[in-house]
C-alpha cells in the first residue's frame, strides 16, 4: 500500500511516500540517494546491503520499510564522510583494504557493529563477525587486518579520553 | 622500438597534455577493475615525466578522449600499458627538454625538471610543463631517440601508493550502478532460455499487474525486452515475464555435462603443439587424468549497463572491459556508424575477465535504440549473471610422463580438452533474436595465428627433455569465455600436482625434484624463498591428515615466476590453516598493490580448489545463487603470507592471474600429503575426501 512511511535514517527523520513492502535497499538508494548500501544478490546471501537496524546488522534487500518506522537506521553514509572518516574507513584507506570494494560498504558496517560490542575482537571473532558478507576479489586478509587496527586506535583513543578526562 | 600499443596510438596527445594549469593529463586505454592497475600506471607516467601525483590526472577511459588499447586482459596493463605510457611521456619530457633547452640556449643537461618546473643547474627558471604547452606539439608521433629512465632514477614507481580509485568506495556512491541520469528509466532482456529458442506466448497482463505502474513491452521475434519507470517494478515485472512466457525450443541439459569429464565426448578438433611424439621406449610410464568443473566469475554485483539514443547519436556508460572494443561491438549490433557512438567506461564490482559487463551494455543499447530519448538502465539480478554470464570452462586434462632408469623426467605430453577462453562478447542475446539479424562477428582473417587460452601453461616449467600437448578443442554446452588466466590455473593444477605424483615415483623430494629441473635463477630464487617461509624442511610424513603442499609456475611460460604453498587440515573436509607466496614479478610498481593482486589470486584460487562448480541442468545453469556456488568465506580464509622479489631492473610483468594456479595446486598437494591419496578433481568436496579416504 502507498502511504506516508516515517523513517530514521543516519539520525534524521525522513518521511516518504512509499508502497510499505517496498525494500529498505530501494528506498535508500532509489528515493533518499543513499548508494552506500549496494545490491549484490537481493536474497540476503552476499551482504552487500548491510545497514545496522538499532544496532543489529540487517540486509536492507530482505527489509520491507513499513516495518521500519522509528527505528534508527543507519547506512555507510552515517558512519563517516571522507571529511570526517570513521576509523574503520581509515583504517581501511591505510591497510588499502579491498580491491573492487563493492563488498566493502556492507562489511563496513558489521565491523561497526563488532566494535560498537566488542572493542577488542581476536581475529577469529572479526572473521565471525563478517561471515555473512561475500568478498571475490579475495581481500579479506587485509580487510581483518584493518578492523583490527581501527579496534586498537579507538581503544588508544578512549583511553588518551579517558586521561584527559 | 616503440611499444605496440603507443605505436597503435602514435600522437602523443592522445596520451598525455598539458591543457589545464597545474594538471598533467595522462589518458589510457585499460580499465580499473579495482586492482589499482590505473594507480601504477600513474606512478609510471609521474615518474617519467617529474611531475608529483597530486599534478597527474588520468583520464576516465572514454572512447575519443582514451588511445585505443583494447581490451584490459591477459594481466598485461603494467606490461603493455606501462611501456606504452612510460614511452610516451619519455618522449613528451624530453620534447619539453629540447624546447627549454632552446629557449634557454643552454644544453639540455643542464635542465631539470621539478614537480613540472624546470630548473638549471638547480635554479628556478619560471618554465614549467604548462608555460610552454602552446609551443611544443604533441600532435606527433614519438622518434625513438627519448630514453625512458633507468630504475634507479625512479622515484615513485617502486614505492608504496595508496590507490587512487579505492577512497569513493568506502563513503557512497562509486560505481556504474550508482549512476543516476535525469530521466532514466530501469529495463531488462527477458533472456531466451537458450540460443535460437522462439517466444511461443507471454503474458502481458501478468507482466504490467506485477510492475504495479507502466511497463513498456518490447517484443521483436525473440527479442523480448521490459522498460519500467523505477528499479523496483522492473524487478517485478521481470520476475513475472519469466514466470509465464513460454518459448519453444531450449532443450533440457543433462546435469552429467557439468563434469569436466564429459568433454571427452564432444567433437573435438585437435591443434597438436612441441615436440614430435615419443617413439617406444622402456622408460616407467606413468599417467594421470585431472579436471576442473566449469567455474563462475561470481562478481559480488551482477553487471550494469546504461545507453541513451538521443539524435541519431548513442552514448552507453558500461564497465565491460574495453571502450573501443565495445563501441566497435555496438555498430555491428546496431548499425551505427562507429562515430556516432561513445563509450565511457564507470567502475564495477570486479570482472576477473569476461562476465556479464557487455551483455548489460549490449542490452541497453539494443533497447535505447528502439526507444530514444530516455536513459535506459539494465541492471541484471543475481540470477542473470549466474545464469547467462559466460562461464569458465570445464577443462579436462590428461598427462602422462616418462621417468628414465635414474628417475629423471625424460618425457612428457599434456592432452587437454576445453571449451572456448575467449569470444562470444555481448552473445548473452542470441542475434538471431533480433528482426534483422546484425552481422557476425568478424571472423579471424585466414592464416592469422590461432590464439586458445586452453593451451596456457599446458607443459610444466621446467627443462624437461622432450614435451609436448595436444589441445582437443570442443565447443561446450554452454557460451564460455575468459576468467582469470584462462586455462593457465587449471592446467597448472593439473601439471603441478602431477609433478609431485612424478617425483614420489622417482621417490625424490617434490621440492629438490624440482629444484633439480631448472637452471634458472628467478625460478630457483622464488622456490628457494618458498621453501624457507612454510619451513619445507619440517615436513611430516603424509597420511597425517595435515599437509604441506608445494607448486610452482612461470605464468604462460614467459610471464611472472610464482611458489605457492599451502598447510591444510583434513577430517572430512578440508581447512586451509596457511598460505605462502613467493614471487618474482620483474619491476615491481606499486609494492602493495602486488602483493594485493598475488594474495586475491591466491584467495580465489583457494577458492575454485576447494568449492566452486558451476551446475548445469535444465536448461542452462542450475546454480544461480550464492547458496548453490558457494565462494570461500571470512572464516575459512588462511593467513597468507608473501615474499616479493624486487626486480627493479628487470621488465614488469603483470600479477593479477599469476598467483591462482599455483594457489590450486599447492592445495591440491597439501591435500595428498594429508590423506596420503590423491584427489585429482575440483571442488575438493566433503564427498571426493571420503571417497578418497575410502578407495
Amino acid at each position: 500500500m502507498i502511504r506516508d512511511v516515517n523513517l530514521r535514517i543516519n539520525g534524521q527523520p525522513r518521511r516518504i511516500e512509499v508502497d510499505d513492502t517496498a525494500s529498505l535497499l530501494d528506498v535508500l538508494r532509489n528515493r533518499l540517494d543513499l548508494k552506500g548500501a549496494r545490491f549484490g544478490c537481493g536474497a540476503g546471501e552476499c551482504g552487500a546491503c548491510a545497514v545496522l537496524v538499532d544496532g543489529a546488522v540487517e540486509t536492507a534487500c530482505q527489509l520491507e520499510v513499513g516495518n521500519l518506522e522509528d527505528r534508527a537506521i543507519i547506512t555507510l553514509e552515517g558512519i563517516g564522510s571522507p571529511e570526517r572518516p570513521h576509523p574503520l574507513q581509515q583504517a581501511f584507506l591505510d591497510r588499502q583494504a579491498g580491491q573492487c570494494g563493492y563488498c566493502l560498504s556492507g562489511i563496513l558496517i558489521s565491523a561497526k557493529a563488532l566494535l560498537d560490542r566488542n572493542p577488542d575482537p581476536t581475529r577469529a571473532e572479526i572473521a565471525m563477525a563478517l561471515d555473512r558478507h561475500l568478498c571475490r576479489c579475495g581481500a579479506h586478509n587485509r580487510i581483518m587486518d584493518a578492523v583490527s587496527l581501527a579496534a586498537r586506535r579507538m581503544r588508544e583513543d578512549a583511553t588518551a579520553g579517558a586521561r584527559l578526562a | 622500438m616503440i611499444p605496440p600499443d603507443l605505436a597503435a596510438n602514435p600522437r602523443l596527445d592522445r596520451w598525455v597534455g598539458f591543457e589545464t594549469p597545474g594538471v598533467a593529463r595522462v589518458a589510457v586505454g585499460k580499465v580499473e577493475y579495482g586492482q589499482g592497475a590505473l594507480t601504477g600506471l600513474a606512478q609510471i607516467a609521474a615518474d617519467e615525466l617529474d611531475v608529483s601525483m597530486a599534478q597527474l590526472r588520468l583520464v576516465n577511459p572514454a572512447t575519443g578522449a582514451s588511445p585505443d588499447e583494447g581490451l584490459t586482459v591477459g594481466s598485461m596493463t603494467t606490461e603493455m600499458s606501462g611501456a606504452a605510457v612510460r614511452a610516451a611521456c619519455a618522449e613528451v619530457r624530453s620534447l619539453f627538454v629540447a624546447a627549454v633547452a632552446e629557449r634557454l640556449a643552454c644544453p639540455a643537461e643542464a635542465l631539470e625538471i621539478i614537480e613540472g618546473a624546470f630548473l638549471r643547474d638547480g635554479e628556478p627558471t619560471g618554465l614549467d610543463y604548462w608555460a610552454l604547452a602552446g609551443e611544443v606539439d604533441l600532435a606527433r608521433a614519438p622518434g625513438d631517440d627519448a630514453a625512458p629512465k633507468k630504475p634507479q632514477d625512479h622515484r615513485i614507481v617502486g614505492r608504496e601508493w595508496p590507490r587512487l580509485d579505492l577512497p569513493p568506495k568506502l563513503f557512497g556512491g562509486a560505481y556504474i550502478h550508482d549512476l543516476d541520469l535525469p530521466g532514466m528509466v530501469h529495463a531488462r532482456v527477458v533472456r531466451q532460455p537458450a540460443p535460437g529458442a522462439q517466444l511461443v506466448e507471454i503474458d502481458e497482463r501478468a507482466i504490467r499487474h506485477a510492475a504495479g505502474e507502466t511497463a513498456e513491452i518490447l517484443r521483436e521475434k525473440a527479442f523480448l525486452a521490459l522498460v519500467c519507470s523505477s528499479e523496483r517494478a522492473i524487478d517485478a515485472a521481470a520476475e513475472a515475464a519469466e514466470r509465464t512466457t513460454h518459448w519453444e525450443g531450449a532443450p533440457d541439459l543433462d546435469p552429467d555435462v557439468s563434469e569436466p569429464e564429459s568433454l571427452k565426448v564432444l567433437p573435438a578438433t585437435e591443434y597438436p603443439g612441441g615436440e614430435a611424439p615419443a617413439g617406444p621406449s622402456n622408460r616407467r610410464r606413468i599417467e594421470a587424468a585431472y579436471g576442473r568443473p566449469y567455474i563462475s566469475h561470481a562478481s559480488i554485483g551482477p553487471s550494469c549497463g546504461i545507453a541513451r539514443f538521443q539524435d541519431g547519436r548513442l552514448d552507453v556508460w558500461t564497465h565491460a572491459q574495453g571502450v573501443y572494443p565495445m563501441q566497435g561491438m555496438l555498430a555491428r549490433l546496431t548499425g551505427l556508424e562507429p562515430e556516432r557512438i561513445s563509450v565511457t567506461h564507470v567502475q564495477a564490482p570486479g570482472n576477473y575477465g569476461h562476465n556479464g559487463s557487455d551483455d548489460a551494455a549490449v542490452d541497453a543499447a539494443l533497447i535505447a535504440v528502439r526507444r530514444p530519448g530516455a536513459p535506459v538502465r539494465v541492471r541484471w539480478r543475481r540470477e542473470d549473471e549466474f545464469g547467462f554470464e559466460p562461464l569458465g570452462t570445464a577443462m579436462w586434462i590428461e598427462l602422462s610422463a616418462e621417468l628414465d632408469a635414474g628417475g629423471r623426467l625424460a618425457d612428457y605430453t599434456a592432452h587437454v580438452w576445453s571449451g572456448s577462453h575467449t569470444g562470444g562478447r555481448g552473445a548473452a542475446l542470441d542475434q538471431t533474436a533480433l528482426e534483422l539479424p546484425p552481422a557476425p562477428p568478424m571472423a579471424p582473417r585466414p592464416g592469422a595465428p590461432r590464439f586458445s587460452g586452453a593451451i596456457l601453461n599446458a607443459l610444466p616449467s621446467y627443462e624437461i627433455p622432450a614435451a609436448r600437448f595436444v589441445e582437443h578443442a570442443v565447443t561446450a554446452p554452454m557460451r564460455t569465455s575468459s576468467l582469470r588466466g584462462l586455462g593457465g590455473p587449471a592446467n597448472t593444477f593439473a601439471s603441478e600436482c602431477f609433478i609431485d605424483e612424478l617425483a614420489e615415483a622417482a621417490g625424490a623430494d617434490p621440492l629438490t625434484w624440482r629444484l633439480d629441473m631448472t637452471s634458472d635463477p628467478r625460478a630457483l630464487g622464488v622456490m628457494e624463498r618458498l621453501a624457507r617461509m612454510c619451513d619445507w624442511i619440517d615436513r611430516g610424513p603424509p597420511g597425517s591428515g595435515r599437509g604441506l603442499g608445494l607448486a610452482y609456475c612461470r605464468y604462460r611460460g614467459r610471464g611472472a615466476y610464482v611458489a605457492v604453498a599451502a598447510a591444510v587440515t583434513v577430517e572430512t573436509e578440508a581447512r586451509l590453516d596457511h598460505l605462502w607466496c613467493a614471487a618474482d614479478c620483474g619491476q615491481v610498481i606499486n609494492p602493495d598493490g602486488c602483493r594485493n593482486q598475488l594474495e586475491g589470486g591466491m584467495i580465489m584460487g583457494a577458492s575454485w580448489a576447494l568449492k566452486e562448480q558451476v551446475k548445469l541442468g535444465g536448461r542452462g545453469v542450475a546454480s544461480t545463487t550464492f547458496s548453490d556456488y558457494p565462494i570461500l568465506r571470512f572464516s575459512e580464509i588462511p593467513p597468507v603470507e608473501i615474499d616479493l622479489v624486487m626486480a627493479q631492473d628487470q621488465p614488469s610483468l603483470g600479477a593479477g592471474e599469476v598467483s591462482l594456479g599455483p594457489a590450486m595446486a599447492a592445495i591440491g598437494n597439501a591435500l595428498a600429503h594429508a590423506l596420503g591419496a590423491r584427489i585429482r578433481q575440483t571442488p575438493f568436496t566433503r564427498e571426493k575426501i571420503v571417497h578418497a579416504l575410502l578407495a
